[in-house]
């Protein structure tokens, strides 16, 4: 596999809403029961807001993105937070040359 | 590796913004389907469209959902319908439309553009018998939509098919005077027409057009109006430099877009085109990025120099952003389909004058103004006219669609529905061009050096 097909499996996951506890745990055991790996998590708090992103790598994955997507919202209502994951591509291509 | 600023400022463009992607548009040629009995050729043409399309909605909305931008149209254009029906009679023309409206329908899109004729330097037969028919063609059905491309820089004015067109617009504001005129709302008069629009209403797939292609229209008035805000007051290099770095980011999602859709389709990628196509909704207006700018109102003085910048910096972002890019490609400034011309409209901030100005120095022309239904064939012809002139001497696409609605005043307004939106019924000079327009012939090709 090169680096280049590699990329084509990731995808960003992003959580906004207000900050508690067990969120990025939550998430991470979405992904994990789905053998997605998570590659990179970045988070910021503004005024008990919580921003997180994740960026994981769908290569192994049991399900699809669609998939993923309704189960990710599934916990996010759950969880009281908006959850999403977009292709990677989706960003970078805007961003990046 | 993205950064969270990065990542949050796409999320806010798509949430916040309106960012979307207006339409991908499957261009299918027709050409191998003309046939001189009408009922052979509109059964190869509904085989062809449904074969070919038949996954287009499917594939625009999984890539909708997996990569979080909204695709707001999935539509489709075909070669122009007078080459395909030259061979048949006028009657038969609508039976064209009716299949290409049943064809849109069974591949669930909500318009098919190329009810088209190609007639700047003469009619032949069928293009005649082709405009005609389109008021029959445009009451008789919902998702077609019709043009024609009456002048270019290199063959003139075709003054006749101006009047012809004077005509069919009023005898299509009539059949559909019910809805407020609404056959004129999917209906074009172009000059120099582009082959590889994708936009509705004058989207056809062109002769110099492959078999079948997808072509893009990217959108976001709303995030290039915000970034604008954002600058403040700050002068016009820093305005123009903003612009330039938002309309990049808009048309590289229209680009990944359509490179995935053609992919996915097994279809080659046409085009991108970097255009500003506002809807109705608030915040989605190209009326406010210009207000923005520091405009009391769109429409006053300043308007068209405020325009000019937008456009320009579209163009330059946006040709940086994509590999291939061509359509209309500039700011639309359609009077219904835009919360902030209808307001400035409404005020009187905003004439029928005005926009003609502001046509110069953008995409695309008069588009979606409603006028008093008791307006000539004549005076719609000399609108037409002095529009499709100054794309004709400016070597620029130019269009009308204008609205004349059936009993109702200045003042008034007129209600399409959807993204169509709602029209202040605008005044017309009540002198008239009757002995003008009548005159018939062709306005020669202009000189192309003495540029002045």
């Amino acid at each position: 596999m090169t680096a280049q097909e590699q990329k084509k499996n990731r995808i960003i996951v992003t959580v906004l809403g207000p900050d508690r506890v067990g969120i990025i745990a939550g998430v991470a055991q979405v992904l994990a029961e789905n053998n997605i790996n998570i590659l990179d998590i970045s988070q910021t708090i503004l005024q008990e807001f919580l921003a997180m992103i994740m960026i994981a790598d769908m290569e192994k994955s049991r399900i699809d993105l669609s998939t993923l997507k309704e189960r990710l919202a599934a916990k996010g209502s759950e969880l009281g937070v908006r959850i999403d994951a977009q292709h990677e591509d989706a960003f970078r291509f805007m961003h990046r040359i | 590796m993205l950064t969270l600023a990065e990542i949050m400022e796409t999320i806010k463009m798509v949430q916040e913004e309106n960012l979307d992607i207006r339409t991908i548009t499957m261009g299918i040629s027709l050409r191998d389907c003309a046939d001189p009995e009408p009922k052979v050729a509109c059964r190869k043409i509904y085989d062809k469209i449904t074969r070919l399309a038949s996954r287009l909605v499917a594939v625009g909305e999984e890539i909708s959902r997996e990569y979080g931008i909204p695709i707001v149209h999935k539509r489709i254009s075909v070669t122009p319908i007078s080459l395909v029906a030259e061979c048949n009679r006028q009657e038969d023309c609508v039976e064209y439309a009716l299949t290409l409206d049943a064809a849109a329908a069974a591949v669930g899109v909500n318009f098919i553009g190329g009810f088209s004729a190609l007639v700047h330097k003469g009619f032949t037969y069928g293009d005649r018998a082709l405009i005609t028919s389109i008021p029959a063609a445009l009451a008789g059905t919902e998702r077609v939509c019709a043009s024609v491309n009456v002048a270019t820089t290199r063959a003139g004015i075709n003054m006749d098919a101006v009047y012809l067109m004077g005509r069919v617009i009023k005898e299509t504001a009539a059949r559909t005077a019910e809805q407020g005129g609404l056959g004129c709302a999917k209906l074009v008069v172009f000059s120099n027409v582009p082959e590889d629009n994708p936009f509705m209403a004058g989207a056809f797939h062109g002769i110099g057009e492959p078999e079948c292609t997808i072509n893009v229209g990217v959108s976001g008035p709303g995030v290039v109006k915000n970034a604008v805000a954002r600058v403040g007051n700050a002068d016009f290099g820093t305005l123009a430099e903003t612009v330039k770095k938002t309309a990049f980011k808009i048309t590289r999602m229209g680009e990944l877009v359509g490179r995935l859709a053609a992919e996915r389709l097994g279809v080659p990628f046409g085009i991108v085109d970097l255009s500003l196509a506002p809807t109705p909704a608030v915040g989605d207006s190209v009326a406010e990025i210009l207000e923005a700018m520091g405009l009391e109102r769109c429409g006053t003085h300043g308007t068209t120099a405020a325009l000019a910048l937008l456009n320009d910096a579209v163009k330059k972002g946006g040709a940086m952003a994509s590999s291939y890019v061509g359509g209309l490609s500039g700011a639309f400034i359609p009077v219904s389909e835009d919360a902030g011309m209808i307001r400035a409209a409404e005020e009187g901030a905003l004439s029928l004058d005005k926009l003609e100005a502001m046509t110069c120095v953008c995409s695309v022309g008069l588009d979606m103004i409603a006028v008093p239904g008791d307006t000539s064939a004549e005076t719609i012809a000399a609108i037409i006219a002095d529009e499709v002139a100054i794309g004709v001497i400016n070597n620029k696409t130019t269009a009308v669609r204008i609205i004349p609605a059936p009993g109702k005043k200045v003042g008034d307004k007129v209600t399409f529905g959807g993204l169509l939106g709602e029209a202040p019924v605008m005044a017309v000079h009540p002198f008239s061009a009757d002995n003008f327009v009548r005159r018939g012939g062709r306005i020669p090709a202009p000189i192309q050096s003495l540029t002045n």
